[in-house]
């Protein structure tokens, strides 16, 4: 009963949501009825964690098919967009459909965000079979990767494809990509830094394939060496990341990167990975999605139990303190994700 | 729910037709920015039906449209019938721009909410946002 009750009096976006998709049935047959605009509401559900969403997915369950999830990350101006930009043109030409899912990074100080990746695809805007969705990369309290999984689960009920992830290679979200992709895609271009850079970053370890990107300009066979020789030092593993040049304001070598991430995901499911990966991962999401509900209890608790915080700051034992909440039966706390 | 647990207010500001002075919108954008909203940028020379579009992909509560062409008369209404078209008339509608106080009364009536002048004080922008949508978690 939990969640009509607490949209209509308790949620901050109550007077907002009222507009229209009001409560979950609405949404859910708009969904069904291939409306966009119920696909955007609901992952917006998704990304401030609000419990009507549990709802929708259950009934979504066996609506439309897993979809196909490549992750494209690296550094800021290698042309992730670009490249995406080119790949999901490509994706077109084949019929399929695309939604991508691009994550900018949101300020610490405000959470706010300036979220650009459409600019570059601008091309695909009013084509029905592609769906982009910007996504900030804080603000999801259980993580990027929980939120992205989420998403990729709708998106494939609402029938796509074909999902492409594109994260900017900063910090924590590429690493959290590739935990949710099936191939990440890792694009570097000429003139970032030396090899040094390249095994600092670890994106050695989470890369299934490289686009070596803008390789019109100069520097690029180095690149391509460099990370040769890298890869020839690592650890042997029965894939080997192909490095593929790439010019994507160009349209050039965007099958070849395609074909790859493809060939990666035969060696997946061939090998046995793909089903080893699928279960691993439904046992990490479950992982993330306790922790995600304890902090949350944690939260309501000291929030709500005047004598407990006062005790934790008196004390200053913060160990203690969490396994007591944690110890607590609290039913009422069953609405909560 | 805590305050942590919402999701900013999305907006997505656009240039529409064939104009190319896009310091105004990166400014704006960039302080919605700094006062916690999430901006969209979906670069220049939309159309009505690409600003829609992706407001609504993007599930975005506010439109800001950044018109310098002069051809203001023309884009916010035809932004208006668009929405109108998409069933969305909830998302909110403002603007900026060089355009005239009659210009800005007759478009009001039409349903562009507010519509900032050159020389606004940033604040003032970000102060009615916040006025507009009280609920938000800026």
């Amino acid at each position: 009963m939990g969640w009509s009750w607490w949209s209509a009096t308790t949620s901050p976006y109550a007077s907002w949501a009222s507009n229209d998709l009001t409560s979950d049935s609405d949404l859910l047959a708009r969904f069904r009825a291939g409306d966009v605009r119920a696909l955007a509401r609901a992952i917006s559900l998704i990304e401030r964690r609000d419990p009507a969403i549990r709802e929708i997915e259950e009934s979504l369950r066996d609506s439309g098919r897993a979809p196909g999830v490549a992750g494209f990350t690296g550094a800021p101006g290698t042309g992730k967009s670009t490249l995406v930009d080119a790949v999901v043109a490509l994706l077109r030409k084949k019929e399929e459909s695309v939604a991508v899912l691009a994550t900018d990074p949101n300020s610490p100080f405000t959470g706010g965000a300036i979220l650009g990746d459409r600019i570059r695809m601008q091309r695909h805007a009013l084509d029905p079979k592609v769906f982009i969705r910007s996504m900030g990369a804080r603000g999801h309290l259980g993580g990027l990767s929980l939120a992205a999984r989420e998403a990729i689960r709708l998106l494939g009920a609402f029938g796509f494809d074909e999902v492409i992830l594109e994260t900017v290679g900063v910090g924590q979200s590429e690493l959290e990509v590739a935990t949710v992709a099936d191939t990440t895609v890792v694009v570097l271009t000429p003139n970032l830094g030396d090899s040094v850079q390249m095994i600092k970053a670890g994106i050695l370890e989470i890369a299934d394939v490289f686009a070596v990107n803008k390789s019109d300009i100069e520097g690029h066979a180095r690149v391509v060496t460099e990370l040769r020789t890298m890869l020839n030092m690592g650890p042997k593993s029965d894939w080997k990341p192909p490095i593929i040049p790439t010019i994507a304001t160009k349209q050039e070598g965007i099958e070849q990167v395609w074909e790859a991430v493809v060939a990666h995901r035969r060696h997946l499911e061939s090998s046995g990975r793909a089903k080893e990966l699928g279960e691993k991962r439904l046992r990490d999401e479950t992982a993330e999605v306790a922790a995600e509900l304890a902090r949350r209890r944690a939260r309501r608790a000291l929030d709500e139990d005047p004598q407990l915080a006062e005790r934790l700051l008196r004390d200053g034992t913060p160990y203690r303190t969490a396994e007591e909440i944690l110890s607590r039966t609290d039913n009422e706390l069953n609405d909560e994700r | 729910m805590p305050s942590t647990a919402v999701r900013p207010v999305r907006i997505v500001v656009a240039k529409v037709g064939l104009d190319g002075h896009d310091r105004g919108v990166k400014v704006v954008a960039r302080a919605l920015r700094d006062a916690g909203y999430e901006v969209i940028y979906t670069g220049l020379r939309q159309t009505p039906e690409m600003v829609v579009d992706a407001a609504l992909q993007e599930d975005a509560q506010v439109i800001g449209l950044s018109i310098h062409s002069g051809a203001h008369m023309t884009l916010f209404p035809a932004v208006i019938a668009e929405l109108k078209r998409r069933e969305a008339t909830d998302i909110i509608l403002f603007g900026g721009g060089i355009i005239p106080d009659d210009d800005i009364t007759a478009l009001k009536k039409k349903g562009v909410e507010q519509i900032f002048t050159p020389g606004t004080p940033l604040q003032e922008i970000v102060d009615w946002l916040r006025k507009r949508l009280p609920e938000s978690a800026v």
